[in-house]
């Protein structure tokens, strides 16, 4: 591992302030699980890190009339304890709970998994399908993205220099609303995602899909959004017909490429099945809300 | 579950043997104490790292390391130059041969990198940092030659030469041009035409299965120091460090008398840990230096330049009649070696048929290199890849005459007085045994549900004895402390411990066991072949009988007796004078002085009758028909084991063989880009199974006593990996419908085959 330079700001704006200083080679950390990682691995060379865990809010969850906010370095450990979030999101947090290990999951931080940029990351279909935001803090002052428009390709971001994220917030939800989150791995824990799906939906009192947004992981260079898949469920009862047409239209919004951990028409094949189980999970668990 | 079915002829006659007391290295492994390999710190300690090539094939033009050496904080920078040029040399190892030249060149390229990451240059440093900057610093010209992994590829004519000096051995009329064949191997019996004429039915397949590694967790590790007066040390983690003295001091051209090696805690090697990587480098650069010199590899490095085992294709045709009897077998064997000769096609070859009774059969292996790491020794090395391809085909072949898996097995099992395939005679075996115990198993008969599928599949592998020394000394408060030359790599000083124990009649707590280092302990072949319980165990166990025997007489001078009126009883003298009482061991070892001195007994041997173990396993899987998913949903493994000396780690054993089959058959592989590196060099992409894939692995010790140990034991670390790549695979044939040949059965690899239904 190279040398590298550490500072732990205490506020949001020195710490955009440290990070704009260190210029290209400055990087932001929260849990440390890809970055340290990848530092160790020589894939990155040394420079700065500003440890973004001493600011004030950066760990920790709060809701807000019913929306959700996350501080940017809350690990994945601490968002499955807030049992609200869990309940209004519960593939949210299984997605964040997919994340590595118990010893992982105690660092593991939703806008690390974002910002690392990884198209297989776990958490990031479902923030995309749950229409998260994050407010980002910069030397120029402070803006609020939709979560998809913060990676733009493998490992790369849309944040400018000086910029990082400093909270993620989730949207108040309307009744019988739910989400879930799946992944396909060749084992069972410790893997990356040879494909993910996610689907946020929303039922009517009769139990009719009114609203729905599919995100799929791994099978494009970023996490895509399926409208046509949302718009195949959209209307129905989730019926078989209406499955049928959700796992064709998740399948043509995939763009994969084939490598070791999967050739491309697997990949293809799964994000139809995936994105078809995640509704069903979804859709009963919005039914359970709505019959409570 | 566990069950131990034991033969009449009582266990109850041992107070030790036979039970399962806490392991005697168990407490320093779980609090952290335990010292393996890269735990030792030495005063004015380098760090030495090894810079690798990058290509899977290439001349070495030029190797400059001049700007290393003028780094800051480099003390020593090595190449081959810094090494003798050896002559080829065939010496024995621990189950297969070795070339000591190969060796060399493997440790360190002299003038063609045949794979990447083949060590070309190292360094020692005053810290890791500077050791990396100076790999960087370190220029080598390279002229990269065309590449050969694919074990076909490589035998093809014109396909890119590894050596120029191969002309395979094996074939009469000797070739006189080179190939990438080392070696043929044929085994024969009868008339295998005749044999397949008389067959009403055939099976028939082509199986193929990917390199994988060993996967132990502990990366190869050691610490070694060079004296100014040519006298060594060594601290690693080997299976062998009597191997690794012998090793270091052909590739360095030292006197072995000169080399002291210690054994650290080793953290698994599965037959990895047989062979040097690093060790003669420490030296080396020690040597240039007068530092100490510590080298760690990194896991990539492992991946890169360890192990694997070979990858393989394997060709099977069996005929039998439409009782059931195999009259003919057809197998073709073609293993990748790595970069040097010595894949373990031979011991794929003498296995391949050695649970069945086949009067006509043809087995032919190929030992092929190829531009990929050396393999290694790995459990039962070659077995389970010639297994695969058999036990795919007995199980095709019971689909087509409609027998029971397990029946067809019984029928041609082989049994005491038959003359194995591979040609001695068996004695003692407990094959039969193991199927019906898997046949009357609760499991056999579990109803299943839809998707799911289960498979049989059974294995062998021969143990072997060898040389081995043990001592046992007695300690002035009547204790005891065994000391043997074998690396404990499962369980084995537990046993050591009991073994004595039994003999002198003492607590298990009484005895404690060590692995002595080279210069204190006679000479001990490597922990391989499943023989240390097996050969180091009679050593110990004469080593207690000859302190016994000892005991008695001094307890008959104290008493003032003939000793034949003395007997050894559950650690104590007794007399046939009751009015004389007992002498306990604590009571005679504080009169040592008087009756003799100190009271120890070593005792050098070459253990022979070595019992060949069998195993025969049953696994359940329910395959996800969408996602091509497999989950092991049961498995039961049954195993001739001899006599269990401490069950708890016999069945341990079993596990752990299972486990590691499981991850060969469902998603361990070496995976190569076209430029032959190799792209899942890591725990992440190299996928062994996590605790979350795998049932509890039930297990049924058989025991089938051998009777040329003292205590019946067999080896039992070996076999349990040989079944299960073919008991997983007929498993998942039963769950689709469709037989896969090709390991691993990757999801991909199953959701193609059920769209292709
Ligand atoms: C053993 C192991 C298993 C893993 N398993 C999984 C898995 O199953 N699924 C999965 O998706 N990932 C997995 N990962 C990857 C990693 O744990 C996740 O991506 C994690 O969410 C990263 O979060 P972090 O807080 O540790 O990020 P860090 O490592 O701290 O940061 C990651 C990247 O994001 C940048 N960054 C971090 N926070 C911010 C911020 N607030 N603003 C701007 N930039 C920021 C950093 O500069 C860095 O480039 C695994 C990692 C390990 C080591």
């Amino acid at each position: 591992m190279s040398d590298v330079d550490y500072l732990a700001p205490t506020s949001a704006d020195a710490a955009a302030k440290a990070l704009a200083a260190g210029g290209a080679a400055a990087r932001a950390l929260a849990g440390g699980t890809d970055l340290l990682v990848q530092l160790k691995s020589g894939r990155l060379k040394g420079g700065l890190i500003v440890d973004l865990k001493h600011i004030p809010g950066a760990i920790g969850v709060r809701e807000e009339d019913g929306a959700f906010v996350i501080g940017a370095a809350t690990p994945g450990a601490t968002i499955g304890e807030h049992a609200g979030l869990v309940r209004a999101w519960p593939g949210v947090v299984e997605a964040t709970h997919l994340i590595g290990s118990t010893q992982v999951q105690g660092r593991a931080s939703m806008a690390g998994n974002l910002c690392n940029a990884s198209p297989a990351a776990d958490s990031v279909p479902a923030l995309i399908a749950a229409r998260a935001t994050c407010v980002i803090v910069g030397p120029s002052g402070r803006r609020t993205v939709a979560a998809e428009d913060i990676p733009v390709s493998p490992g790369r971001t849309s944040l400018k220099p000086g910029e990082f994220v400093l909270e993620i917030r989730l949207p108040a939800r309307a009744a019988r609303s739910a989400d879930a989150y799946l992944r396909s791995i060749p084992r069972t824990e410790m893997d990356i995602a040879v494909v993910g799906a996610a689907v946020n939906l929303t039922l009517d009192s009769g139990g009719t899909i009114i609203e729905a947004r599919v995100a799929l992981g791994a099978v494009g260079p970023t996490v895509l959004i399926a409208d046509d898949a949302a718009a195949a469920i959209i209307g129905s009862r989730l019926d078989a017909a209406a499955l049928e047409r959700l796992d064709a239209a998740a399948r043509g919004a995939c763009r994969p490429i084939s490598d070791k951990r999967g050739t491309a028409e697997f990949r293809t094949k799964i994000a139809g099945v995936l994105a078809r189980r995640a509704a069903a999970i979804a859709y009963g668990r919005a039914r359970a809300k709505g019959e409570n | 579950m566990s069950d131990v079915i034991d033969r009449p002829a009582a266990k109850a006659q041992f107070k030790v043997v036979g039970t399962r007391p806490v392991r005697p290295d168990g407490a320093d492994k779980v609090t952290g104490k335990a010292a393996y390999g890269a735990d030792l710190m030495l005063p004015g300690m380098l760090t030495g790292k090894i810079k690798r090539s990058p290509h899977a094939h290439a001349r070495i033009i030029a190797i400059d390391t001049k700007k290393a050496r003028a780094l800051a904080g480099v003390k020593a920078v090595i190449t081959a130059a810094d090494f003798p040029d050896l002559a080829s040399e065939e010496m024995a190892g621990g189950e297969s041969a070795a070339n000591v030249r190969d060796i060399a060149l493997n440790c360190m390229a002299r003038n063609a990198a045949l794979y990447e990451g083949h060590a070309v240059a190292a360094v020692a440093a005053t810290s890791a940092s500077i050791a990396d900057e100076a790999l960087a610093l370190i220029e080598v010209t390279y002229e990269v030659l065309p590449h050969v992994i694919d074990v076909e590829a490589a035998m093809a004519p014109g396909a890119p030469l590894l050596h120029a000096d191969i002309f395979t051995k094996g074939v009469e009329p000797a070739p006189t041009t080179p190939s990438n064949i080392a070696h043929r191997h044929d085994l024969t019996r009868g008339d295998v035409n005749a044999g397949f004429a008389e067959a009403d039915a055939i099976a028939e397949g082509r199986y193929t299965t990917a390199a994988v590694h060993q996967g132990y967790i502990e990366p190869h590790a050691c610490v070694a120091t060079f004296g100014a007066d040519g006298q060594c040390q060594v601290w690693s983690a080997s299976q062998g460090h009597f191997a690794v003295r012998t090793l270091c001091a052909k590739i360095l051209g030292l006197d072995t008398s000169d080399i002291r090696v210690t054994p650290a805690e080793i953290g698994g090697g599965f037959g990895g840990k047989t062979t040097v990587y690093l060790e003669p480098l420490a030296l080396a650069l020690s040597r240039q230096c007068g530092a100490p010199v510590r080298m760690v590899m990194a896991r990539d490095e492992v991946f890169r330049a360890t192990g694997p085992t070979s990858g393989a294709v394997i060709e099977v045709k069996l005929g039998a009649r439409r009782d059931g009897t195999i009259t003919a077998g057809q197998i073709v064997l073609k293993y990748q070696a790595g970069a040097f000769p010595g894949s373990p096609v031979h011991p794929g070859v003498m296995t391949a048929l050695a649970c069945y009774d086949i009067p006509n059969f043809t087995i032919t292996g190929y030992d092929v290199v190829t531009n990929s790491p050396k393999v290694t020794a790995y459990r039962a090395p070659g077995a389970p890849i010639s297994a695969f391809g058999v036990e795919s085909a007995v199980d095709d072949l019971a689909l087509k005459l409609g027998m029971d898996p397990i029946a067809l097995r019984e029928k041609n099992a082989v049994r005491d007085g038959m003359k194995a395939a591979y040609g001695p005679t068996f004695r003692n075996i407990g094959y039969v045994e193991t199927l019906e115990a898997i046949r009357d198993h609760p499991h056999y008969q579990a109803p299943l549900g839809p998707n799911q599928g289960r498979g049989v599949a059974v294995g062998f592998w021969f143990n072997i004895g060898g040389d081995s020394t043990a001592a046992v000394q007695i300690t002035d408060d009547g204790a005891a402390v065994v000391a043997t030359g074998n690396p404990d790599i499962g369980g084995s000083r537990a046993s050591m411990a009991m073994m004595a124990a039994e003999v002198l009649g003492l607590p298990i707590e009484k005895v404690r066991p060590i692995v002595a280092d080279t210069a204190s302990i006679g000479y001990s072949m490597l922990t391989g072949g499943s023989r240390t319980t097996f050969a180091t165990g009679m050593a110990v166990t004469q080593a207690a009988q000859q302190i016994v025997t000892d005991l008695k007489r001094r307890a008959a001078q104290i008493w003032e007796v003939a000793v034949d009126q003395v007997e050894w009883l559950d650690g104590a003298a007794v007399c046939r004078d009751p009015a004389k009482g007992e002498l306990t061991l604590a009571a005679l070892a504080a009169k040592s002085g008087e009756t003799g001195g100190p009271i120890g007994a070593q005792v050098s041997l070459n253990a022979q009758g070595a019992g060949p173990g069998f195993g025969a396993h049953i696994c359940d899987v329910e395959v996800d028909p969408e996602t091509g998913g497999v989950t092991i949903l049961r498995y039961t493994a049954a195993q001739d084991v001899g006599r269990a000396i401490h069950p708890a780690y016999v069945e341990g054993q079993v596990q752990g063989g299972v486990a590691q089959g499981i991850g060969w058959a469902l998603n361990e592989e070496y995976i190569f880009d076209t430029d032959g590196k190799m792209e899942n060099a890591g725990f992440l992409d190299y996928r062994v199974p996590v605790a979350s894939d795998l049932p509890m692995i039930d297990t049924i010790l058989v025991e089938v006593a051998n009777p040329r140990h003292p205590f019946g034991a067999k080896g039992v670390g070996e076999v349990p990996i040989v079944p299960p790549l073919g008991a997983v695979a007929n498993a998942v044939r039963a769950a689709i419908g469709v037989r896969m040949t090709d390991l691993p059965l990757s999801p991909p690899k199953i959701r193609a085959a059920i769209d292709g239904r």
